[in-house]
């Protein structure tokens, strides 16, 4: 969108290793190493989105950014605040201006309380309005996502899917935050009601200048709602750049692949698919080089020993990087599969 | 004219707590479970007389049964159950009967005061070593394997040497004996609900661990806590009984049924009754606490629909 806005995220070598104890003493004996050196920026205002198949460390780089899990290493800048080097008191303070919508509406709120002691409890503990308005900001909230102010005296099981992803949007709001990490947000809902609730979350950036860190799987929903994407492959950055360049211009073989398999609601269209042979590798113990390399099509020696870097190069847009050691030599033909594995349909 | 049908629909619509619900639930899915009823009923009984006895007598100085507990009456002792005794006598002619009504309170009371006790303490450790895992959770639990790798009336035994045997140290004794099974009970619960995601929101929200553990952690594993509470009743009344069987307990002339016991035991030859009522009167009580533990467990129990 604008490059002009100001930075309000930054993510710096983020690493997040969870470990495997073994032995009788419970030694560390391996990582699962879940996110492996990543590094981003995202920009008030925007709507960045991370994508991936199932493991690829997309939820676990937005659970390490709000510090639920503890990251291993590395910086995360909100603001010009450096999250990991807070302690618990100071963190709790700045979750006030980060906030996160979960995938399961009917996990992520408790069940035992009413919407209204979920709205009022969030508000409490960050203290944001007088105890003697918030029935009047509770009211208000309800309105604001699509609900009746009376029917903030039910619990979250008298609520469907939809309206229950909706108190979670209201809860996240109730404190006012400057970003949402919506860890698949929509991905639980019909489609029907996920276009509202996406319509819903975008009426929200417009009016309240909000930033978005989008984690989602389905690249439809990415489409329609993000200004830039990243894709990500076992724990790492494989391609970054706005929507359009990724869509219409995509450079690493894995991104390409992973386009391919969106559905065209035509059965006219004859399309190339590009399947990838074999399963996604173990984070445990990941491929050596590109760690791409053990499904890629276009994989050479080199690909199996150096690891390639995020660059951009002269055929594509500012902002638009891809980590593949051939993206110019495959764009401009000289670099052939070394397997066929288009299949039309 | 879209406003009236709407209110139509908030009136008809009644809002019911989850808790008020789940209570409903638990009474009907516990209520067919016919022993478990007969159980809790016989309990709450007992329980009843054994607190109007005592208080009539301590405040009022009114004795119920024909006989004072206390009464030494030498000429009828070791008579079987007659009409005038009805369970017999003992050794000093004393009413056995009498003994065992106003002896219930001390079992009651020790079985209830322990579990309370020891409740008190070991479900604040199990939430604490399940909800920060890690070096504390390490501590916490190897500390709680020591006192569990004791067989229990040997812990409670030792504990009361230390201590000294009277009534209170027993409680203490049953009580540091019943931490064990609250800590590890409670902590697994804790390992399984802080892993929901409504846990993962509070926190995102600035929620402190206090509240966490107060408001959100705790009303879900109080369940097991219950259920646990009331087997470990039938557990504590046992191993008190035992202490004061050994001696280490109830001192004499306390009508406990665990020392009475202990008083038949010489004469378990010639007069069977002394020891038999009071032993009776034990299997009675745990029986009716395990039956009713048992059933309010299945009612507890999200698996068990029917």
């Amino acid at each position: 969108m604008n490059r002009k806005n100001k930075e309000l995220l930054s993510v710096e070598n983020l690493k997040q290793y969870f470990p495997i104890k073994g032995g009788i003493f419970g030694r560390t004996v391996n990582n699962v190493k879940a996110v492996d050196d990543v590094s981003f920026t995202v920009y008030e205002g925007e709507t960045v989105s991370i994508v991936g198949e199932s493991g690829c460390g997309k939820s676990t780089t937005g659970r390490a950014i709000l510090r639920l899990d503890t990251p291993t290493s590395g910086k995360v800048e909100f603001d010009g605040v450096d999250l990991v080097s807070l302690n618990k008191k100071q963190m709790r303070k700045m979750r006030k201006d980060m906030q996160i919508i979960f995938q399961d509406p009917y996990a992520s709120l408790n069940p035992r309380q009413t919407v209204r002691q979920i709205l009022n409890e969030a508000m409490e503990i960050q203290n944001v309005v007088p105890k003697s308005d918030r029935d009047d900001r509770i009211a208000e909230l309800m309105k604001t996502v699509g609900l009746q102010p009376f029917q903030a005296d039910r619990f979250p099981h008298e609520f469907s899917g939809g309206q229950r992803q909706r108190i979670g949007i209201a809860r996240a709001l109730s404190v006012d935050p400057k970003l949402i990490i919506c860890d698949e947000a929509v991905s639980a809902l019909d489609v029907s009601i996920q276009a509202q609730v996406l319509n819903l979350l975008q009426r929200f950036q417009r009016e309240m200048n909000l930033t978005y860190l989008f984690i989602s799987h389905d690249l439809g929903v990415v489409r329609h709602i993000s200004d830039r994407i990243i894709v990500m492959y076992l724990g790492k950055i494989v391609e970054i750049g706005d929507k359009e360049s990724i869509f219409e211009n995509p450079q690493h073989p894995y991104t390409k692949a992973l386009l391919s398999a969106i559905p065209v609601p035509d059965p006219e269209i004859k399309k190339e698919r590009i399947l990838l042979q074999g399963d996604i590798p173990s984070p445990i113990d990941p491929p050596t080089g590109c760690r791409f390399h053990t499904r890629c099509p276009f994989a050479t020696d080199k690909c199996k020993e150096e690891l390639p870097v995020l660059e951009s190069l002269s055929h594509m847009t500012e902002g638009h990087e891809a980590a593949c050691h051939y993206a110019k030599e495959i764009e401009t033909g000289e670099h052939k599969p070394t397997k066929d594995i288009t299949k039309v349909r | 004219m879209k406003q009236p049908a709407e209110q139509t629909a908030v009136t008809e619509e009644k809002v019911q707590s989850p808790a008020l619900k789940n209570m409903k639930d638990l009474v009907k899915k516990f209520k067919r479970n016919k022993p478990a009823v007969v159980g809790f009923y016989f309990i709450v009984i007992l329980l009843l007389i054994a607190i109007i006895v005592t208080v009539l007598d301590r405040m009022f100085g009114v004795i119920v049964t024909p006989h004072h507990p206390n009464d030494i009456n030498l000429i009828d002792r070791f008579t079987g159950p007659t009409a005038e005794y009805w369970f017999g006598t003992d050794h000093m002619g004393r009413d056995i009967f009498a003994r065992i009504i106003y002896g219930m309170i001390y079992t009651l009371g020790i079985g209830f005061a322990s579990v309370i006790m020891g409740a008190l303490v070991g479900v604040p450790l199990g939430i604490v070593a399940g909800y920060y895992g890690g070096r504390i959770d390490n501590i916490i639990m190897r500390i709680v394997d020591v006192l569990l790798a004791f067989p229990g009336i040997l812990l409670a035994l030792a504990i009361v040497s230390i201590l000294g045997g009277s009534l209170v140290n027993v409680t203490i004794a049953v009580a540091i004996y019943s931490i064990p099974g609250f800590a590890r009970i409670v902590r697994g619960s804790t390992l399984a609900t802080k892993k929901l995601e409504y846990i993962d929101a509070i926190r995102a929200l600035g929620a402190s661990d206090f509240r966490i553990i107060f408001r959100h952690i705790l009303p879900n594993v109080l369940s097991p806590i219950i259920v646990n509470a009331t087997l470990y009743i039938a557990t504590a009344i046992l191993t008190a009984a035992g202490l004061s069987f050994l001696g280490m307990g109830a001192q004499p002339p306390l009508p406990e049924w665990g020392a009475m016991l202990n008083d038949g035991r010489s004469f378990l030859r010639d007069a069977g009754h002394i020891a038999l009522f009071p032993g009776l009167a034990i299997l009675t009580v745990v029986l009716a606490f395990n039956i009713f533990g048992d059933g309010l467990r299945d009612a507890l129990d999200p698996k068990l629909k029917n």
